[in-house]
């Protein structure tokens, strides 16, 4: 593989758990919740996600199956968010409490439940929880036959990514298709602009909140297992979780709500992130390389408030509680 | 028979309600996350009681454990008295994380280059009013893109949190490294470090006047005055002469101010060193003590103290009982929530089938 | 039993906080007649019908659809018996195509199909003569075409029982002759109207039977065929009225103001205010008039300093000094030269007052930034909120009660109360009597006549065309952003005021937003 695929490559792969947690929020965001606890809901989904696989194979011994593996930490890490957005969705939806500050105490309680499970496991197993190379495979290399894989240049650039790059992918495309083609999805970004419009057409706008906060809390969530599963190798690692719910949350805004240009935009952020190990230019330290998704959604956001259309902003009502009665 | 028809619980807002009222939930909420919280420790397989005892003697048992305590309170306390006034304004400020980092840089930056230069309380002077007016410096920009293009500030403040924080870390293992390859900033000189009195570093002076000097600003001045009308409505601020976004700006660059001295704190007084993670957190932390508090300085006293028994005590918990130290931020995440929740019920109130009575 | 009713109201009772909304309202409604639901601002007609297109719950009472006991929990409960409303405030999502909004909330297949949706548009456009574009953005329409999308809305619904909340208040005289045609029609076609008005004229005009509130009870219906305007003020105001404005001629008036070739253009670069010229003396009210939106919120602004001026000059003369054009100062400083304004927008504090403030509070809006130091004085303000409570007798516990809790009325009497208490040379009220009952309106009046006779400009921008004609000694006519034409009070007719405010029409459509 030469250089530039080489980043390609990488880029894809360390974008992907953005791309979960992006498109989770998206779906979020657009129901009107901003949702700040996506971070808490990564480690949630990361812990649990690990847990999922790590129990099944301790139960299941020689016979694991891979497959099997895989989606018991995709169901556990999507409960773990959806809890955790439910919690949310209650106090903010239900009791209407402010949704910044609920999102924010949903971050510290989740990278603190994230981190006891964590450490719960890590303790209890003594000292090390460790997945068998054959189960490492499952959810590290591609999925696809061998032959597309060793296509020259296409394979490296379309085929050797692991499963949850195409699983990201489709879920990206089907969610841009729900809001833009679906009349549910019409709906639900109608809950999301003018709550008050959506109700007063029948449409029952807690049910949409929930649902959508719920589901996107766990898809997000499910971006954290695919760090845990893929980048760090299948091994508890909070440190490198860290910061990767908030790199998601500036994606929502970098990619304007569209879940389509998520997935460029995680593969730009993924590029961001690895690009100090392999583009090394002696002005720029690593660490500043480091700082550039943060930059570069910045100027966007900066540039997005300055030419002000009408199609490129945020759902109007979003950070809003809805009060039928208000008066 | 239309009587059956009707909704079973329908809400109205509520006018107002008896203090005692008010308290009797806030009581039952505080009591509910007790419950919740000991129905966790009891999955863990611990005693409740005993898990609950453990924090309170390994926070506030001993001289020592108090002193710890009180270490942990004060970068909250300072911090949460910051986002008071941007609050009041609705303006939603959720980069404290990085204006405290902000702030401990700068003061770092005497601290490191300039304590062999100057008298010490000199020193600490510079550093304090440097890293206001870093901090403060760091708030503004967001503010004067608020200001000028109503940029969504909730999303650009988060966003500058990680960019202070990554220029710390290239700080930390480059320029400002120590031993090299140690990626750590070496410890301050002594000149650089906060005096201690009654055996914790000077900080909670500091912060403790800072409450009352926010409760004066907030409650009797002109700028309070000010910050308080651009809260309620921007377009009466605007009638009344006053010029909305001078104003926030210069809210914003106070309140950064003030997580900049709090950073100066942390990084003299409790660290004695900067490092990447200087905010641990607090800034966020923060924004929720401050708004449980509802903006008022001295009830941010007690949760900020409240949060920090939970945490000093989760530590002592890790060390008697072998728990994981992140069950303090489980525990302090179920006291938000039910704290958060319960504001409901003092707001609204229901109104169930058939009777018309409040029942909250 | 007689006939089924469309639909029956029978004690319906509605309170907000302590507010009675509702006492016990009574009505009936029947296919293939429009209903008039006449009454003052703040008479509860809108919560009324709000609890039948199920906003609001009732708190006791029953409503009957077709005869039957039902009730209505959400505005989808509300459609499924037929019922549809078009609210004031219009009920649109802005970035979503015209098509997108009218399918809102319909059952349907899952995949949205809007070729089929706009062609059910452009059917019902068709039938009843819309001509709306199914593909147009509401951000991109005019206040007339997102009402016509409203109605489409409703009718795509197949609602036989339409409710109408003052749709004429945003439009101009030829739109809501043709709303007027539209509703006829629909009427001929059997559906159930009501329209919830103030006008008496269209009342009149439109309507088959006239039901009467005032202040949250129901007074009684009578048919319009057999009714007067008379008879119908007297059933909304309680007694006769006969608007006896105590109207002295100005003494020595002097200009004060003199505006020249103002023009404004809001954030999109529209023409609010196109060349407006004027004069306005100290010692004489000048009425403003138009329909809502012809620019004279921009134009008080202006003067104020708070909205941007493009061309032209606004020349101050304070006494015995020379003119300043107060173009280009800041809002604080023309405020000090002594120019007050007093606007009632239509949430009564969204400008002006800060709802969770006491009268204190409120007070100090003018003066905080008086004195030396850091700290706001008090005192002063506390005085005078004592004094404005006594002499406009405001009802409020305590002058530390927020503003918020307080009703309407006294609300805006805080508001005009503060701007009088400031002893202007030039008064401007907006809408002062908004929402109030008569005895508080006269309060007003007397207060900007005694104004008037203390040698103030007064300008007063008012929707009540009666009022405007025994209140002031002039009346400026604004439409579309210009001048009409300014006229003599106490000459000139209703109905000359009335063309002017239209005169300019058709092409100038665009400049009327909400």
């Amino acid at each position: 593989m030469n250089a530039v695929l080489l980043l390609i490559y990488n880029a894809v792969l360390n974008g992907t758990p953005l791309l979960f947690g992006t498109v989770g929020e998206v779906l979020t965001e657009k129901s009107g919740n901003l949702n700040l606890g996506v971070e808490g809901m990564m480690y949630m989904g990361g812990a649990l996600g690990l847990g999922g696989a790590f129990y099944y194979e301790m139960l299941a011994g020689q016979n694991a199956s891979g497959l099997l593996a895989v989606l018991l930490a995709i169901l556990c890490a999507f409960l773990g968010g959806a809890f955790g957005a439910l919690i949310y969705s209650f106090i903010t939806i239900t009791l209407r409490a402010n949704q910044n500050v609920t999102g924010l105490a949903l971050s510290i309680f989740g990278t603190g439940a994230g981190q006891f499970i964590g450490e719960y496991m890590r303790t209890t197993s003594g000292g090390y929880v460790a997945i068998s190379n054959q189960l490492k495979a499952a959810f590290m290399t591609s999925p696809l036959p061998a032959a597309l894989q060793n296509i020259p240049v296409l394979g490296p650039l379309l085929f050797q990514y692991n499963v949850f790059v195409y699983l990201g992918v489709i879920i990206a495309v089907l969610m841009g298709f729900y809001l833009r083609k679906s009349r549910s999805g019409l709906y639900l970004r109608a809950v999301g602009e003018s709550p008050a419009t959506a109700d007063s057409a029948g449409i029952n706008v807690t049910r949409y909140k929930y649902l959508a906060t719920i589901l996107g809390g766990g898809i997000s969530a499910i971006g954290g297992m695919v760090y845990i599963m893929t980048i760090a190798g299948c091994v508890w690692n909070h440190e490198g979780l860290s910061g990767e719910g908030w790199l998601a949350v500036a994606l929502v805004i970098f990619c304007l709500w569209r879940p389509i240009s998520a997935i460029f935009g995680s593969v730009l952020f993924g590029a961001l992130m690895i690009l100090y190990l392999r583009l090394q230019l002696p002005f720029i330290p690593d660490q500043i390389y480091k700082i550039l998704p943060y930059v570069v959604t910045v100027i966007v956001l900066i540039f997005t408030s300055m030419r002000n259309s009408k199609d490129k902003q945020p759902p109007a009502s979003l950070g809003l509680a809805y009060f039928r009665e208000e008066r | 028979m239309n009587e059956q028809k009707t909704p079973l619980i329908r809400l109205a807002k509520r006018d107002s309600m008896e203090p005692w009222k008010v308290w009797c939930i806030r009581g039952s909420s505080f009591l509910a996350a007790i419950l919740l919280g000991g129905l966790i420790f009891l999955l863990m397989g611990n005693n409740p009681i005993a898990a609950y005892g453990t924090i309170i003697s390994g926070s506030l048992g001993k001289n020592t454990a108090i002193r710890q305590t009180v270490k942990l309170a004060i970068p909250l306390l300072g911090t949460a008295l910051a986002i008071a006034p941007c609050f009041k304004m609705r303006f939603w400020n959720i980069g404290a994380e990085g204006q405290i980092t902000a702030g401990a840089l700068a003061a770092s930056y005497f601290a490191l280059f300039w304590y062999d230069k100057m008298p010490p309380l000199l020193l600490l002077t510079v550093m304090c009013v440097s890293g206001a007016i870093a901090g403060g410096l760091w708030a503004l920009i967001p503010a004067f893109f608020k200001a000028k293009w109503n940029t969504n500030e909730t999303l650009f403040t988060l966003m500058m949190n990680y960019i202070i924080i990554g220029i710390v870390k290239w700080l930390q293992g480059g320029p400002w490294e120590g031993r090299p390859g140690s990626q750590i900033i070496p410890m301050f000189d002594s000149a650089a470090v906060l005096p201690k009195v009654f055996g914790v570093h000077c900080g909670w002076i500091i912060v403790l006047v800072m409450t009352v000097l926010m409760y004066i600003y907030m409650r009797y001045s002109k700028q309070g005055y000010e910050i308080a009308v651009i809260g309620e409505s921007e377009n009466t601020a605007r009638y009344a002469g006053m010029n909305v976004g001078r104003i926030i700006m210069r809210t914003m660059f106070l309140s950064g101010g003030i997580c900049g001295i709090v950073g100066f704190i942390v990084a003299s007084g409790a660290n004695g060193t900067l490092y990447d993670g200087v905010a641990a957190g607090v800034g966020f932390t923060a924004i929720t003590v401050a708004w449980l508090a509802q903006l008022n300085p001295f009830a941010m006293i007690g949760i900020s103290g409240l949060l920090a028994v939970l945490e000093k005590g989760a530590d002592t918990l890790q060390t008697r009982m072998a728990v994981p130290a992140s069950i303090s931020d489980i525990i302090t995440g179920i006291f938000l929530f039910c704290m958060l929740g319960c504001e409901f019920f003092i707001n609204y109130q229901m109104i169930f089938r058939g009777k018309h009575k409040e029942v909250a | 039993m007689e006939s089924v009713h469309a639909i029956e109201l029978r004690h319906i009772t509605k309170r907000f906080g302590k507010v009675v909304a509702n006492d016990s309202i009574d009505l009936t409604l029947d296919r293939g007649e429009i209903l008039s639901l006449l009454g003052e601002n703040g008479s509860g007609k809108t919560t009324l019908m709000n609890m039948l297109s199920g906003i609001y719950f009732p708190d006791e009472g029953e409503i009957l659809v077709g005869g039957k006991p039902v009730s209505i929990r959400s505005p989808k409960d509300a459609f499924d018996h037929g019922i549809g409303m078009i609210h004031q405030h219009f009920k649109l999502v802005n970035v979503f195509t015209a098509a997108e909004n009218i399918a809102l909330g319909l059952p349907g297949s899952g995949r949205l199909d809007r070729k089929a949706i706009a062609a059910k548009v452009r059917e019902i456009s068709d039938r009843y003569g819309f001509g709306i574009d199914p593909n147009k953005k509401v951000y991109d329409m005019s206040v007339s075409e997102k009402q016509t999308v409203e109605i489409v809305k409703v009718l795509y619904r197949g609602a036989d029982i339409l409710i109408l909340d003052e749709p004429t208040a945003v439009l101009t005289p030829q739109e809501t002759d043709r709303l007027f045609r539209i509703l006829r029609t629909m009427r001929e076609d059997g559906k159930a109207i009501v329209i919830i008005t103030h006008k008496l004229h269209e009342v009149m005009a439109l309507s088959d039977k006239v039901a009467v509130l005032r202040k949250g009870k129901y007074i009684g219906t009578v048919k319009t065929s057999e009714t007067s305007p008379q008879a119908l003020t007297d059933m909304m105001v309680g007694h006769s009225v006969t608007l006896n404005i105590d109207r002295p001629l100005p003494v020595d008036p002097t200009p004060r103001l003199e505006v020249q070739g103002l023009t404004c253009l809001d954030a999109e670069g529209v023409k609010k205010l196109d060349g407006v010229s004027f004069t306005a003396m100290g010692g004489e009210i000048l009425g403003i008039a138009g329909i809502a939106g012809s620019g004279q919120r921009e134009l008080l602004e202006a003067i104020a300093g708070l909205y941007p001026v493009a061309e032209g000059s606004i020349l101050y003369s304070p006494d015995g000094k020379p003119p300043v054009n107060l173009v280009g100062k800041p809002p604080m400083e023309i405020k000090k030269a002594g120019v007050a304004m007093a606007f009632v927008p239509e949430d009564r504090l969204g400008m002006g007052l800060v709802g969770g403030m006491g009268m204190t509070g409120n007070m100090m809006l003018r003066s905080w930034r008086k004195g030396k130091g850091v700290f706001v004085n008090r005192k002063d303000p506390n005085a005078l909120a004592l004094e404005v409570k006594e002499r406009l007798e405001v009802v409020t516990p305590s002058v530390e009660f927020p503003v918020r809790r307080l009703s309407g009325g006294n609300v805006q009497k805080v508001l005009v109360g503060r701007e009088i208490a400031s002893s202007p040379t030039v008064l401007m009220s907006a809408y002062a009597v908004r929402g109030l009952d008569i005895n508080t309106s006269y309060t007003i009046y007397n207060l900007m006549t005694e104004q008037k006779m203390k040698g103030v400009a007064v300008i007063y921008v008012g929707e009540d065309l009666d009022v405007l004609l025994e209140l002031c000694d002039r009346i400026l006519v604004l439409c579309g952003g210009q001048v009409s034409g300014v006229v003599d009070a106490r000459s000139v007719t209703k109905e000359e005021v009335g063309l002017l405010m239209t005169r300019v029409g058709g092409g100038k459509e665009d400049a009327i937003h909400e």
